[in-house]
């Protein structure tokens, strides 16, 4: 059995979610043209979380978005056991907006590739933004965070999971070894 | 998340399970079609046949459609219009058709059990888009997914099918899908149309169409195939609808918020009247949007069977 690691618990996590709110508001200078987009499911969550905050800090609310990039993955060649789709929800146009795209965990960047490409077919953004809560390394593409949570040095062989109290009943981010 | 079969040749080798994957997987594709631009990258660089022997709009409008929003290359071939009218046999023509390497062939035929021999002899998937009087998968998942979005859920529904029971791969279908699922459903006919034995498949049957949709919450019209008159199983037309068609008097017997349903193409004032197939109760259109996310969900789940 391999080891396991409390990283991140649920203060840290909200503190880290406040200041990723300022630090997109300083950097935007406020919410004008701003859209939210989550990417499930994990980011959904706190991009969710993030708009609550920041409609707190405005008095604004911003709107949100959902999006599901299976049908945009790179690795869906050549298997039939196919990921489990989910619904994208982007009920407004993209064109011009300033789009700050959200996820849990940013890793080889794939995801976020995968995630460019489809919020590019939802019209064409000003700018795109990236807010992710855990930075672990190791990334396979040109692609960094706008506004990170914490930076996680992690090897290869773990695994980092960013658990949500929406998801799994508690907020924790837990890095252990992989079973294989 | 996988299908168990390479091939869909009927939803009588489907499990609830599976069912309910395509269903679910058809729900998340339903946005792609309301996009500016209606289209995912999914399939690049796969080629799908649509293989068809008979006639058809929908269903192979909708193939087509389905595969090219999920990007892959799409091409029907139909029977007028191939070497079928040369002489060449079914075996021959799949085997060349595979010899260019397609990714999935998609075929309709006049005969029951094509889809089936298709499925022996060539190694990717087939899917069966109708084949004679035994199953039309596709249109069956369709209908469940209509009844789902509409209804929550098919289990406990009395469901009616009133029409040509005997000739209907679409009410054959439906009955497999139905019963898996958990409605009760009821068949309705003239005598001529309903096949001895049918009963054992779990339906009621009865021979008025008012005593099937009494308190029904789907009614499921089929279309009367004009082209079988000779075959002399109604008097005419006319006869038939006296009968037989669904109006305005008549469906106040189903329950008030009752769903009519018909797989297309309708004969208007035969089977149905018009006014219920424009009317409020009528889905036959959110049947036809639906059509082309349940095959969507279809290639997308069926693909890539190395």
């Amino acid at each position: 059995m391999g080891y396991k690691r409390t990283v991140m618990d649920s203060e840290g996590i909200d503190r880290s979610l406040n200041r990723i709110a300022y630090e997109i508001l300083e950097e935007n200078k406020g919410v004008e043209d701003m859209i939210l987009v989550g990417i499930r499911t994990g980011g959904v969550f706190l991009a969710e979380r993030l708009q609550k905050k920041i409609t707190n800090m405005e008095g604004a609310e911003i709107p949100l978005g959902i999006l599901d990039i299976t049908l945009y993955r790179d690795d869906l060649v050549s298997t039939n056991r196919k990921p489990k789709l989910g619904k994208t929800d982007i009920p407004f146009s993209l064109d011009n907006k300033k789009v700050i795209l959200v996820d849990d965990v940013l890793f080889t960047g794939r995801t976020i590739r995968a995630a460019m490409d489809a919020l590019i077919d939802f019209g064409r953004p000003k700018l795109i933004q990236l807010a992710v809560l855990i930075d672990r390394g190791h990334r396979e593409l040109p692609i960094r965070a706008d506004f990170v949570g914490k930076d996680l040095p992690s090897s290869i062989w773990e695994s980092v999971s960013v658990n949500l109290t929406e998801k799994t009943g508690r907020d924790e981010v837990v890095i252990e070894e992989s079973e294989h | 998340m996988r299908l168990a079969n390479k091939d869909l040749l009927g939803i009588r080798d489907l499990t609830i399970d599976e069912i309910n994957l395509i269903l679910d997987t058809a729900e998340s594709f339903v946005e792609v079609s309301t996009r500016e631009i209606k289209k995912v990258p999914t399939l690049r660089g796969k080629t799908i046949i649509n293989l068809f022997f008979e006639a058809s709009t929908r269903t192979r409008t909708s193939f087509e459609i389905a595969g090219k929003r999920l990007s892959a290359d799409t091409l029907s071939i139909s029977s007028t219009t191939s070497s079928i009218v040369k002489g060449e046999t079914l075996i021959d023509t799949a085997r060349n058709l595979e010899a260019m390497n397609p990714d999935m062939i998609v075929i309709r035929h006049s005969a029951a059990g094509a889809p089936h021999i298709l499925a022996r002899i060539i190694k990717q998937p087939i899917i069966n888009a109708g084949d004679g009087a035994h199953e039309h998968p596709t249109q069956a998942l369709l209908d469940l997914m209509t009844i789902r979005a509409k209804k929550g859920s098919v289990s406990g529904l009395k469901v009616a099918i009133v029409g040509d029971i005997a000739h209907s791969r679409v009410a054959r279908s439906n009955i497999y899908s139905l019963i898996k699922m958990g409605a009760h459903v009821t068949v309705a006919g003239p005598a001529t149309m309903i096949p001895r034995y049918i009963d054992r498949m779990g339906v009621t049957v009865c021979y008025r169409l008012e005593e099937s949709i009494r308190d029904a919450d789907i009614i499921m019209m089929l279309r009367i195939q004009t082209e079988r008159q000779h075959e002399n199983l109604f008097p005419s037309l006319q006869e038939y609808a006296n009968y037989f068609c669904l109006n305005r008097d008549n469906i106040k017997l189903a329950k008030d918020d009752v769903l009519v349903m018909h797989p297309g193409p309708i004969n208007r004032g035969v089977e149905i009247s018009s006014d219920i197939a424009d009317g409020p109760h009528s889905v036959i259109l959110d049947q036809v949007t639906n059509g082309v996310a349940v095959r969507m969900a279809l290639l997308y789940l069926m693909m890539g069977d190395k």
